[in-house]
């Protein structure tokens, strides 16, 4: 029995660690971090956040393409990608650059693929992540190809799917969980339930009573996880990572989390179909309120690291835009030498 | 050299890559214990093991997903789609992205992959068996497609076709798959995709074609040479993707006349194409227009009719005496 499993709460299928109020309320499943590593947590969750709100701003100038705003999800993003090993692979949608950035992609490359330049999509050899996927659901069953690959080759390592509440809609999703659960490979698939695929609501999505139960289908084991929950998000993840890597199999976990902005910066408009009033519950179990609180109550955050989280993530992202922006603009032959060997 | 079918061809080039590379891998439904539902997989499974020859879940979009999964990890996969009819429910797996990978990524990643699959009317198929798809796949960029016709070029095409590095669309039409035997070497060898092969030669008037049609057009060569002695050149194209128009236009400077013969339906097919290309490269050569035999522009018809709606030598007799009397 793994944490996870045993200090799952009675009456709420959702697994947590962390209250809104930053209050650990599930003291045995709480991860073995030291202060440096709960430290980054933070430090990423702020970045990330500071990032999104530059990110909206600059696509508003005109000087970014495609954004996918992610405020709201840094916890589930951030944690998530903390659980991995380096040599784990992502295989994230257009909304998890955060996760590929973690994992080693240059932020520099990020904006070059928002400006529609195909060296956003030249990822470094040492980095194991796949380009963002546009095709909602297509990287579920790529993630189970990529997942065999590691067992095949009898490396320890695992794939990750991130995919959305709408993505578990896709035929993709059950084709990609069965197969994975038929060949018991290494995989994850994480989704973020942010409640809305673009505008319509998650009770229009399914009658599952939940995202994880959908993993009965598949015969692999599904869990909820409280999205906002940086602590458990990364729990999670590593059990599931940890199981993985022992032969024993994909895992499905449903994040519940919320993304306070827009589902891109292409004219969508959320007041058309979801309210102030839940917009304002969702903030209250801000994932980065509740950690900074609890932080700061173990002493190991203060106002002077968050002013110093947020202006080291306003010069990383100022260099990466220049960086970007520097990059010669790729060219027709660029486009003709590869399309193919 | 022994005689095989195009069947055993296509097994005994699987079984070639799949000693020489561990790289290579097999799977679809049916692929493994059962050995493929016409047996091309047959043996392949006992000899290599259930980690490089096995059976997929019945989920054609699982198994494209699988083989671009795969192919990320330097795997080449060699996915088969049961029956080509059924391309649709895989289509974003080979159109989206196997055949963008390379380009997405800049090369940083790419899509090994060769999709097998049975095609073609004449064998009494059910529905959405027998459509001749290749259009589509023409259509796509990223994508090359081969279409052999006999034994021999089955199995240098598809080893050439697990050796590449881009998706490859390899198609085989099930009335050729035990119709005939030819010779066939047991070693390994390959025909580089991209190139035609002239079967018959001929002054007169060129045929260009492929697939099973090959066979319809050189059954109407024989014939219209004794009808009225025309010497027919017959090319078979064996990749429609790259097309090899140089091998089409060095015919035609010697015939001037041409005709194109497809199963497919007639619209936005692979003969338009050729007749594009033809006009591009020397409409000044031609004595005639182009003429193309196709199947009618409807659904692919049951099976009661199928043979009615296929082009046979008769419809390719008449458009040759087309193009010969204009």
């Amino acid at each position: 029995m793994n944490k996870v499993h045993e200090h799952k709460n009675e009456e709420s299928i959702v697994f947590s660690i962390l209250n809104s109020d930053g209050v650990i309320v599930n003291k045995a499943a709480e991860p073995k971090l030291n202060d440096s590593e709960l430290r980054t947590l933070m430090k990423r969750m702020v970045f990330t956040r500071v990032w999104d709100e530059r990110a909206i701003k600059l696509n508003r100038q005109g000087r970014l393409g495609l954004w996918a705003p992610v405020s709201g999800q840094e916890a589930s993003m951030v944690g998530s990608e903390a659980a991995l090993r380096k040599e784990d692979f992502i295989l994230g949608s257009y909304r998890d650059i955060p996760q590929m950035v973690w994992h080693g992609y240059p932020l520099y490359q990020s904006f070059l693929y928002s400006k529609g330049h195909q060296h956003g999509g030249q990822i470094p050899e040492d980095v194991h992540v796949l380009m963002p996927q546009i095709i909602i659901g297509a990287q579920i069953i790529q993630t189970t190809g990529v997942a065999m690959g590691f067992k095949l080759r009898k490396q320890k390592n695992i794939a990750i799917a991130y995919i959305g509440d709408g993505g578990t809609s896709q035929g993709d999703f059950y084709e990609g969980i069965n197969f994975a659960g038929v060949y018991k490979v290494p995989a994850i698939f994480f989704v973020q339930n942010n409640q809305y695929a673009i505008s319509v609501p998650l009770e229009k999505q399914t009658a599952a009573e939940s995202i994880a139960a959908k993993s009965a289908a598949a015969g692999i084991p599904g869990i909820q996880v409280d999205g906002m929950d940086v602590l458990a998000v990364y729990q999670v993840v590593k059990e599931a990572a940890e199981r993985a890597r022992n032969g024993e199999g994909p895992t499905l976990i449903e994040a519940l989390t919320y993304r306070y902005g827009p589902h891109t910066m292409a004219g969508d408009n959320p007041s058309l179909y979801r309210t102030k009033e839940e917009e304002d519950e969702w903030k209250k179990k801000d994932p980065l309120i509740r950690f900074r609180s609890y932080l700061m109550n173990k002493g190991i955050w203060t106002e002077a690291d968050e002013e110093s989280a947020r202006k080291e993530a306003e010069q990383a992202i100022s260099d990466g835009l220049k960086k970007a922006n520097e990059t010669p603009k790729m060219t027709v032959p660029d486009l003709i030498d590869s399309m193919f060997e | 050299m022994s005689q095989m079918t195009m069947i055993e061809a296509i097994t005994n080039a699987m079984d070639t890559e799949l000693a020489k590379d561990t790289n290579v891998l097999v799977f679809g439904e049916d692929v493994g214990l059962n050995g493929g539902v016409f047996r091309a997989t047959s043996g392949l499974q006992q000899k290599y093991g259930e980690e490089r020859v096995f059976d997929t879940p019945l989920g054609e979009s699982g198994i494209g997903g699988l083989a671009v999964g795969l192919g990320l990890q330097g795997f080449r996969p060699i996915a088969e789609i049961q029956f080509f009819g059924f391309v649709f429910e895989v289509f974003d797996s080979i159109a989206s992205q196997a055949a963008r990978m390379r380009y997405r990524s800049g090369g940083r990643f790419t899509s090994p992959i060769t999709f097998r699959s049975p095609f073609g009317g004449g064998v009494k198929t059910p529905e959405n068996h027998a459509d001749s798809l290749e259009g589509l796949m023409m259509q796509t960029p990223g994508l090359k497609v081969v279409i052999p016709s006999n034994p021999y070029d089955a199995k240098g095409l598809l080893i050439s076709s697990i050796r590449d590095n881009d998706p490859v669309i390899f198609l085989e039409h099930m009335k050729l798959y035990r119709s005939f035997r030819g010779e066939v070497p047991e070693e390994s060898y390959t025909i580089p995709l991209g190139q035609a092969s002239v079967v018959r030669k001929g002054n007169d008037v060129t045929i260009i074609t492929y697939g099973a049609m090959v066979h319809t057009s050189l059954q109407a060569a024989e014939e219209i040479e004794k009808i009225r002695g025309t010497q027919v050149e017959v090319i078979d194209l064996r990749t429609i993707q790259p097309l090899d128009i140089d091998t089409i236009m060095t015919s035609i400077e010697k015939t001037n006349r041409a005709i194109v013969v497809q199963e497919a339906q007639k619209t936005s097919g692979i003969a338009a194409e050729v007749i594009a290309q033809i006009n591009e490269k020397g409409i000044d050569l031609l004595e005639a227009p182009v003429l193309r035999v196709a199947s009618p522009d409807t659904i692919y018809p049951f099976a009661q009719i199928e043979d009615e709606w296929i082009p046979n030598p008769a419809r390719v007799i008449e458009a040759l005496n087309t193009v010969l009397d204009y």
